[in-house]
């Protein structure tokens, strides 16, 4: 029999549901793996455990007394700490924010503790999501469960990671250049970022906002359709959130991918994607075409502008989100001392923040300056128009587009940490999604020297079903998710 | 400094709050923030929490679309806002949330215009555009900011909505100036949207610029008691410079009220860069055409209306009726009292040269006076029912404004009815000639010596003899003193 912590959300509510198990002894279940394994990956950057047991404890007294029950009721998840949390320190993993408790709950928290999940922590990440690795956090990197000395991905690396390495069974990240989909890929977890406006940005500390959204990883896609069904939705506090009706994506999963039509966008498997993740896309998309699936080959020619306008739309914004952060009203301060306002500022700033953040401020601050604006940020806005035209093109023949999540294998630890460069170019294949606003997820597709590779599948605005249809599809048909790494 | 210079120009840029509304622009909170508690009226929007994001006050856009209609702008289709990044201990995210009209962005109004009513002439004021921002906290020093140990945020005020008006450089005096800020306020105060009366509701910067020369910049300029003042004082600092043949530098300047000076703030070498950008968390606002006929059709009575209104129906003449609406305020305490006792035209007068004078020359807001429409009124019946003269009336007028004692109760009080009776006007009369032999035998032939026994006595009387019937009783003493000789 297996043990409680390794069951999926799916089987786990209806066990507790029915009395089988106590959410209880699966929320312990799930502390007495983090306390095995934690050390070795650093997924968590707060534990919650003891609010997170008696929450627990009132669902199973809701459950003996008959009360009606969240369709989350006594499920473990873990949510990225750019999520704020009414009470819990909510870090971003900066040294700037490492004692910042939020006096709110972000709207998606809201929307769990009403489905009676149980939050057990709060995950690493890169410092301000700004990073491919989670290596860039103050608390120090979080290490691949597959093999320790390799990157997760990032920036929701914590939350990925501790989805495979099976410290919880559903996670919280945000995306916004393929912040949930990368460490999905690396970890071998289903992540999804599902269109911008769809899931309620409140209570999400903004990086790049025209581009980011909260999307759930779990490690099967029945569990992520289930998660993305209770946090989406129109929320008043967030004026881009989208007015649409509440949908249960688990409706979606039907084994069976007959009759559509699936894209792969050839600039997707050109130069820079490593062989065995080429093979492994092309191996699942012929998966594809021997379950119905027909495929068709189609171009996005804009694409190769997508990288630099994302990267100057992410740092313009962030040069401008990231100004709250003076050490005035919260947040690290280094020393008390008085002085002029500005001095002040300076010293908590250049001592609060990690070099990626502040490359990224410099950066951003430049391209909005006077006399350059229209040369970077306008015309990066102009190249958002061009993409999206193009993705829109090749989704009018296609119901999805499938490609590589990241170009290349999980890679080592500390090996490109001090090149930026190489690092943003990580980023080339799901940063499109970002630009465009569509929904993309990513799936497990494959092994190449025990490191997993992902399928990234693209779909239509608002049509996260079909992606999820897909994804369900290839699921049931691999064993790819069925694996486990060793620890 | 009062006379319009036609080498002298002045724009303004002008601030006010939409105080009427109940939240703040981007969020829940109350707007009514004045006299509470240092930050106890905020919430994660307004404070800038990590994680916050604005949601725009649909009431705002109504407001500032009812302004753009008053002020005769073209209103734009769409409207979105900017992010305005500087630094500041008084801006919790640091960047303000504004509109631009540049960089692609589109503010809420354009190319509008206010008719300034000056020295019996009509003046055309442009308003090259308005639009909407959120106010920044406010900085609170002890004493004098550059003595104070310490300086105080309180962020209240963080994120209450603020009108901005920019006009184009069209007033030639620091007095038009006020003059157009009046009419503004009178304006926006018609409209119900803004209460000009309420401490730091409006706001200004003006350039100012001499002969052609270079443009300076004042800011920081709190009312418009403040403007004529600030202006005057910098065309003055100008002139100075260019009699002695030194040249005015292109700078901003900050209006100390309490030194009334203008000291220097940066010059445009220090110009900061506010690196606007699209404001990525509010989507834009379609203004349909179908919504503006709609808030016009919810439009009120504007003053320019009610001062025609005021010359038909009540008789006024075009600067009395000007004068009257150029405040709200004014306007509602005549027709208040014209509908408690239709004699306009005696009201309008009181108004105009008494009650105004003594609260200008005492620097005073007719709200911040004690009189009501009901005490002028029972002060201007008292004449008429011949209980005051209208001399005593002028007497007692400042005693209303300042206690807002009832007209009636003063009068009695200090003894002040008119004296209508003979019997004791005749006694005092006889005292007057007895005590003045020489212009008593002087008034027999020359009347103003009659106007001076007819003083001597209204003197006496502390005013109260009734004129008329002194005046009468002077001349029948001195006919039967001239039969008798
Ligand atoms: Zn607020």
């Amino acid at each position: 029999m297996p043990k409680p912590y390794e069951i999926s959300a799916e089987e786990a509510a209806v066990k507790i549901r029915t009395q089988e198990l106590t959410a209880e002894e699966y929320v312990a279940s799930v502390f007495n793996r983090i306390t095995q394994i934690e050390k070795r990956i650093n997924a968590f950057i707060t534990l919650t455990k003891q609010t997170a047991l008696q929450t627990a404890r009132q669902i199973d007294e809701k459950i003996r007394k008959g009360e009606k029950l969240g369709c989350l009721a006594g499920i473990p998840i873990a949510v990225k700490d750019n999520i704020c949390t009414r009470g819990v320190r909510t870090t971003c993993s900066s040294r700037m924010l490492k004692d910042f408790v939020p006096p709110y709950d972000a709207t998606v928290i809201e929307k769990l503790i009403n489905q009676d999940a149980v939050i057990i922590g709060k995950t690493n990440m890169d410092e301000f999501a700004m990073g491919t690795t989670t290596e860039t956090s103050y608390f120090g990197a979080t290490h691949n469960p597959w093999n320790l000395k390799k990157v997760p991905g990032g920036s929701s690396g914590g939350s990925a990671a501790a989805v495979t390495a099976e410290e919880t069974p559903l996670a919280l990240g945000s995306d916004t250049g393929g912040s949930v989909r990368c460490p999905a890929s690396y970890c071998s977890t289903v992540g999804l970022k599902p269109t911008y406006g769809l899931v309620s940005r409140y209570g999400l500390i903004s990086y790049a906002n025209s581009l980011e959204q909260i999307g759930p990883l779990a490690r099967n896609v029945y569990d992520c359709a289930l998660l993305l069904s209770v946090i989406s939705g129109h929320d008043a506090r967030d004026s881009t959130s989208v007015n649409m009706p509440p949908s249960d994506y688990t409706a979606f999963l039907k084994n069976d991918v007959k009759g559509l039509k699936i894209g792969v966008p050839q600039e997707f498997l050109g130069e820079g994607v490593e062989d065995a993740v080429r093979k492994a896309v092309w191996d699942a998309v012929n998966l594809l075409e021997t379950l119905g699936a027909e495929y068709e080959e189609v171009t996005v020619p804009t694409m190769r502008h997508a990288l630099p306008a994302y990267y100057i739309v992410a740092m313009s914004e962030a040069s401008s989100n990231l100004a709250r952060y003076d050490g005035l009203r919260y947040g690290f301060r280094v020393k008390k001392d008085d002085g002029d306002w500005s001095t002040i500022y300076a010293e908590d700033r250049r001592a609060g923040f990690g070099t990626e953040v502040r490359r990224r401020i410099i950066l951003g601050t430049y391209a909005l300056s006077a006399g350059y604006y229209d040369e970077y940020y306008l015309k990066a806005l102009r190249v958002r128009t061009l993409i999206r035209r193009d993705f829109e093109k090749a989704l009018k023949k296609c119901d999805v587009l499938v490609g590589p999540t990241m170009p290349i294998l999980p890679f080592n630890l500390g090996e490109k940490i001090d090149d930026p460069l190489a690092l943003y170019m990580c980023d080339v294949l799901t940063v499109p999604a970002n630009l465009t606003g569509y929904p993309a997820a990513s799936i497990p597709c494959g092994f190449k020297n025990g490191l997993p590779i992902g399928l990234q599948i693209i779909g239509k605005p608002f049509d996260e079903g079909t992606i999820l249809r897909v994804a369900y599809t290839f699921e049931r048909n691999t064993d790819f998710h069925k694996r486990r790494p060793i620890l | 400094m009062s006379k319009a210079d036609g080498t002298i120009k002045i724009g303004l840029e002008v601030h006010t709050q939409l105080t009427s509304l109940k939240s703040k622009l981007f969020c829940s909170c109350s707007s009514d923030y004045r006299g509470k508690e240092p930050n106890s009226v905020v919430c994660p929007v307004c404070l800038g929490l990590p994680g916050s994001l604005p949601v725009l006050n649909k009431k705002a856009v109504e407001y500032a679309v009812m302004a753009a209609l008053a002020f005769n702008c073209k209103i734009s289709k769409r409207m979105f806002f900017f992010r305005k990044n500087y630094y500041y201990p008084d801006l919790p995210k640091n960047f303000q949330i504004t509109q631009y009209d540049k960089a692609g962005g589109v503010p809420l109004a354009t190319n509008g215009y206010l008719y300034i009513g000056e020295q019996g002439k009509r003046k055309k004021i442009k308003i090259s555009r308005i639009h909407l921002e959120e106010d920044p906290g406010r900085l609170v020093h002890l004493g004098p900011i550059d003595q104070s140990p310490y300086t105080l945020v309180d962020y209240n005020r963080s994120g209450i909505a603020l009108l901005e008006t920019v006009t184009e450089p069209d007033m030639n005096s620091p007095r038009e100036a006020r003059v157009f800020l009046q009419k503004l306020r009178s304006v926006l105060e018609h409209l119900g949207i803004f209460d000009g009366s309420l401490e730091g509701a409006m706001r200004c910067d003006a350039n100012i610029s001499l002969a052609g020369g270079t443009r300076v910049e004042v800011k920081n300029i709190s009312s418009f008691k403040e403007v004529e003042r600030a202006l005057s004082f910098e065309i003055m600092r100008q002139k100075g410079l260019l009699e002695r043949g030194v040249a005015v530098k292109r700078e901003t300047r900050h209006w100390d009220a309490t030194r009334r000076i203008t000291v220097s703030l940066r010059t445009k070498e220090e110009e900061q860069d506010y690196r606007y950008f699209p404001e990525p968390d509010l989507v834009p606002i379609e203004l349909s055409e179908e919504y503006i006929n709609k808030v016009r059709s919810m439009m009120p009575e504007l003053p320019d209306d009610r001062m025609k209104r005021f010359m038909s129906s009540y008789g006024l003449p075009r600067y009395d009726a000007g004068v009257l609406v150029s405040s709200k305020a004014l306007a509602d305490f005549f027709e208040e009292c014209v509908k408690l006792y239709n004699k306009p035209k005696d009201i309008s007068n009181w108004m105009m040269s008494d009650l105004l004078r003594y609260l200008y020359e005492n620097n005073l807001e007719l709200q911040e006076s004690k009189i009501t429409p009901e005490k002028l009124v029972e002060m201007i019946r008292l004449i008429d029912e011949d209980v005051i003269s209208g001399k005593i009336a002028k007497r007692i007028l400042p005693k209303i404004i300042l206690t807002g004692k009832p007209p009636r109760k003063i009068v009695e009080e200090e003894g002040m009815m008119k004296i209508t009776d003979r019997q004791v006007l005749s006694e005092l009369i006889d005292r007057v000639f007895s005590e003045n032999p020489k212009a008593v035998k002087d008034a027999l032939v020359d009347e103003k010596a009659v106007h001076y026994l007819i003083g001597q006595l209204m003197k006496k009387t502390e005013g109260k003899a009734d004129p008329s019937l002194a005046a009468k009783m002077v001349n029948e003493k001195l006919h039967s003193i001239k039969k008798k000789t």
